[in-house]
């Protein structure tokens, strides 16, 4: 069991857990994740290291209530524990020589990017970031990002909060001005995956995007977290859990992983309210 | 008493029933079937069948405590060399390894060996409670990396001699294959769990949820004090076809569809892993595994499932029982096919229709058996123009997995063969001193007998070497 040091809410659908798991602690870098179990009968879900503190062993996680799982998990207090926490599973995010990057997360892909972009920032790389949220009730980690970049800005779909529009409009404006990237790195949504790799795409910046298919074991062993990537001219497949999360965003098949993250669609959302009803009898 | 010419059958619960249930297919030999069937063996003095046996169990020494109804003194037999004979007595692949050597088979059927194996060691854990002493440590520590057949084993035999051992195991639940892959209905997971229990009370402590290579690494175990290690990883990383279609939806590895199904249980009602089940399913594949994707499927619901596998029946890797068993289910056998493409729901006119992206067939070719290969096999060819749609709304592949590269990259100095099966000598001892490995890791898919015979060896040399 793994217990629950602390407890924060984000956002009303955004919470922050510090979890007791010192080996993951001890060495989680930026872009790896964990995989957990709530309980006993519990599904195994992947969430990335939002931070770690090697002293108290504390392993941070940030996750958006979705469905089922996400829903029990936030329902758990501090002092209360979960079955499993495993990890850290993945690769690394590589850090190593750039000198100037833009981070571009969106929703709850910005509790992945911010220990990026701290990470960035302790090697001495100068951090560019854009943050989107749909409004601003979701608005999450501002001032974090603030803290560790040179210029942040910040976008609503909805026009509730700092600029309207999506991350791709000052993206675009920025690489139109002639601002110069070693490196895109973009995390949220799929489908704003998608659009800031094609907005980058004629300037010619390298672009990583960090995946987050349905996984179960995240050690390699069921293939289901599977992508399919065109390297060389030729379509590829690649475990997100072992070969990534990070890839190449100008390979990845975007659309495929799409389609296969709606897998299970009718079977979440009926668990969900199933969940749901749950806490609302109890 | 004349020798009855035929080996008493297994009772087995009747195949209507059992394709919808998860409860285990092959019910055991009662005492007095047991009690007979030993006394079909001839106590040979050469002793055939213990050579077919890969870890050499006394198997004439052990029936005839049985033929005197000494069970345990027969559980003690098989226990010198087998640590896992509830297991092995289920799932080994007997006719073609002890039975397939037994005198009485030249004439006859074979002595029923499996199943008087899983008969004494069923009897002994239903009756004897007293649980296994810890021995006095000798001081010596050693790490097990996995917990499948072949690190349980090398676990068991360290304990016995002294040593402090501890297993670190990636999964939430410690066994392997054993509980992630092959089914309950074969081999019932508090089996497995009373054998970890074992291991337990024995003084082996286990790790879960540690993934070797990430959360610590091989040269971290050392730095902790363990002074060997044992790499018992398994063969896990699935094999695809690279055909088109293996990303849609309703697509699975073996892996993936059993592993939803036993580690996570989404057999139950109560479990949150989801899982495709009901319509029809599609299992590539003809091996043990292959068969037990599609009984798994079925019993969740399939209303047809069909097993796709380029050969005949007579090349079919199997296990014959197994087959037969799956045939009596009532799943089709689409013998000489090979899958070209997988197609899938595309509405050209909504992206948005939910089925886009879902499976609805797979399209086989038909094959012909031509010319033996290197190995004696006849190699299947298609028959061109031969292609037709099986409809279908999963696809489970099922042709093969390959030892997984974790622990490989993340180790320096462990060499591997060109499959990445790490490279080991005859004691299990791989190119890093004080590191060996044993089982599917290295020499790729195998049997639980021959992981369990890989650990044993380990184990010994381990014992040697600080002797
Ligand atoms: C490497 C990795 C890192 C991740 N890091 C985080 C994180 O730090 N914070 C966070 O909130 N989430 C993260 N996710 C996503 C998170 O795993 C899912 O939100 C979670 O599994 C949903 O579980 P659930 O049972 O609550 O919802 P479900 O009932 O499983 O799903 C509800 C809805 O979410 C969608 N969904 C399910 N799984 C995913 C997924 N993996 N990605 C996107 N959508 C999904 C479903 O299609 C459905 O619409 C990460 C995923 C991966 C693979
Ligand atoms: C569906 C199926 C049916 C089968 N049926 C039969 C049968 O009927 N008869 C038979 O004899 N054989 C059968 N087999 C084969 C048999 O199960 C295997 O040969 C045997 O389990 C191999 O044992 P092992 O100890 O080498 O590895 P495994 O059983 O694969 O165990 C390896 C363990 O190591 C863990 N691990 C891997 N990497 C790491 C890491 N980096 N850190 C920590 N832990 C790690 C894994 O999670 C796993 O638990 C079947 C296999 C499958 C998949
Ligand atoms: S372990 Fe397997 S091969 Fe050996 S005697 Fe038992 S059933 Fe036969
Ligand atoms: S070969 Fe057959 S008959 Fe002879 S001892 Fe072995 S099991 Fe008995
Ligand atoms: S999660 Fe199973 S292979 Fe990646």
């Amino acid at each position: 069991m793994y217990k629950i040091l602390s407890r924060k809410e984000l956002n009303p659908t955004v919470t922050q857990l510090e979890i007791e798991a010192p080996l993951v602690a001890n060495k989680a870098k930026a872009g790896q994740f964990i995989i957990l179990r709530v309980d006993e009968d519990g599904e195994r879900i992947p969430l990335t290291v939002a931070g770690t503190d090697k002293k108290t062993g504390a392993v941070k996680i940030i996750f958006q209530i979705v469905g089922a799982t996400t829903e029990k998990l936030n329902h758990k207090k501090a002092g209360e524990s979960i079955q499993d926490f495993v990890g850290p599973l993945g690769k690394a995010t590589e850090i190593a020589g750039k000198k100037r990057v833009c981070i571009i997360g969106g929703g709850v892909g910005c509790a992945i990017a911010l220990p990026v972009a701290q990470a960035f920032k302790e090697q001495g790389t100068e951090v560019v970031s854009i943050i989107g949220f749909r409004s601003k009730d979701l608005l999450i980690l501002e001032d974090e990002f603030r803290a560790a970049s040179s210029k942040l800005v910040v976008m609503t779909d909805d026009g509730s909060y700092a600029r309207q529009g999506n991350v791709t409009v000052p993206l675009k404006e920025m690489l139109e001005a002639g601002e110069k990237f070693d490196e895109i790195i973009t995390i949220g949504p799929l489908i704003m995956m998608k659009f800031v790799t094609l907005a980058a795409k004629p300037f010619g910046v390298p672009v990583t995007a960090s995946m987050n298919p349905i996984m179960i074991d995240g050690t390699g062993m069921c293939g289901g977290c599977r992508l399919t990537l065109t390297e060389d001219g030729k379509r590829v497949t690649k475990f997100a859990c072992v070969d990534g999360p990070d890839f190449n965003a100008y390979e990845i098949d975007f659309d495929e992983a799409m389609s296969r993250s709606r897998m299970y669609f009718p079977f979440e959302r009926k668990a969900h309210e199933e969940i749901c009803n749950l806490y609302k009898n109890a | 008493m004349a020798l009855d010419p035929k080996k008493h059958a297994m009772p087995v619960q009747d195949p209507q029933v059992r394709a919808h249930n998860f409860s285990e297919v092959a019910l055991g030999y009662t005492h007095e079937m047991a009690i007979d069937e030993a006394k079909r063996c001839l106590n040979c003095k050469n002793r055939p069948c213990v050579q077919g046996c890969p870890v050499n169990i006394s198997i004439p020494d052990f029936i005839s405590c049985l033929k005197q109804d000494d069970i345990e003194g027969a559980y003690n037999v098989i226990n010198k060399s087998s640590s896992l004979p509830a297991v092995c007595g289920r799932v080994c692949p007997q006719e073609t390894q002890c039975e397939s050597k037994c005198t009485l088979g030249i004439k006859f059927e074979p002595v029923g060996i499996g199943r008087l194996e899983r008969f004494v060691a069923d009897w002994h854990n239903a009756n004897c409670k007293e649980s296994p002493k810890k021995v006095a440590s000798n001081g010596h520590r050693v790490a097990i990396v996995g917990s499948g057949p072949s690190g349980l084993t090398c676990a068991g035999d360290l304990a016995k001699a002294g040593f402090k051992v501890t297993v670190y195991e990636a999964l939430h639940t410690e066994g392997g294959v054993l509980v992630y892959g092959i089914p309950e209905f074969r081999l019932p997971k508090a089996i497995v769990a009373k054998e970890v229990d074992t291991l337990k009370q024995l003084g082996v402590e286990f790790v879960t949820n540690a993934v070797i290579g990430k959360t610590l690494t091989i040269d971290e175990l050392f730095e902790q004090g363990n002074e060997a290690v044992f790499v018992g990883s398994g063969a896990g990383l699935p094999n695809f076809m690279n055909i088109p279609g293996e990303s849609l939806k309703g697509v699975y590895s073996a892996n993936e569809f059993l592993t939803r199904s036993n580690l996570m249980k989404s057999f139950r009602d109560k479990c949150d892993t989801p899982i495709m089940k009901g319509g029809k399913v599609v299992v590539v594949g003809g091996g043990n595994v292959a068969m037990d994707a599609a009984r798994t499927a079925l019993r969740l619901g399939a209303e047809k499932v069909y097993i796709v596998y380029r050969r005949s029946m007579t090349e079919l890797p199997a296990r014959r029982e197994e087959v037969e068993h799956a045939e009596e289910e009532g799943i089709q056998f689409e013998l000489l096919r090979n899958p070209v493409e997988i197609l899938g729901y595309h509405n050209p006119d909504n992206p948005r229709d939910e089925r886009n992206g879902f499976v609805t067939g797979c399209k086989v070719i038909k094959m012909e058996l031509g010319e033996p290969d290197a190995k004696g096999r006849r190699r299947p060819v298609p028959v061109e123009g031969s292609e037709y749609v099986l409809d279908c709304d999963t696809v489970v592949i099922a042709i093969g997995t390959s030892p997984n590269p974790l622990i490989k990259s993340t180790t320096k100095g462990l060499e591997v063969n060109a499959h990445g099966g790490i490279i080991v000598n005859e004691d299990g001892l791989t190119s890093r001193a004080n590191v060996y490995a044993g089982g599917d890791a290295v020499t790729g898919a195998a049997t639980v007998i021959s992981a369990m015979g890989a650990g044993k060896v380990a184990a010994k040399a381990i014992i040697d070497s600080f002797k």
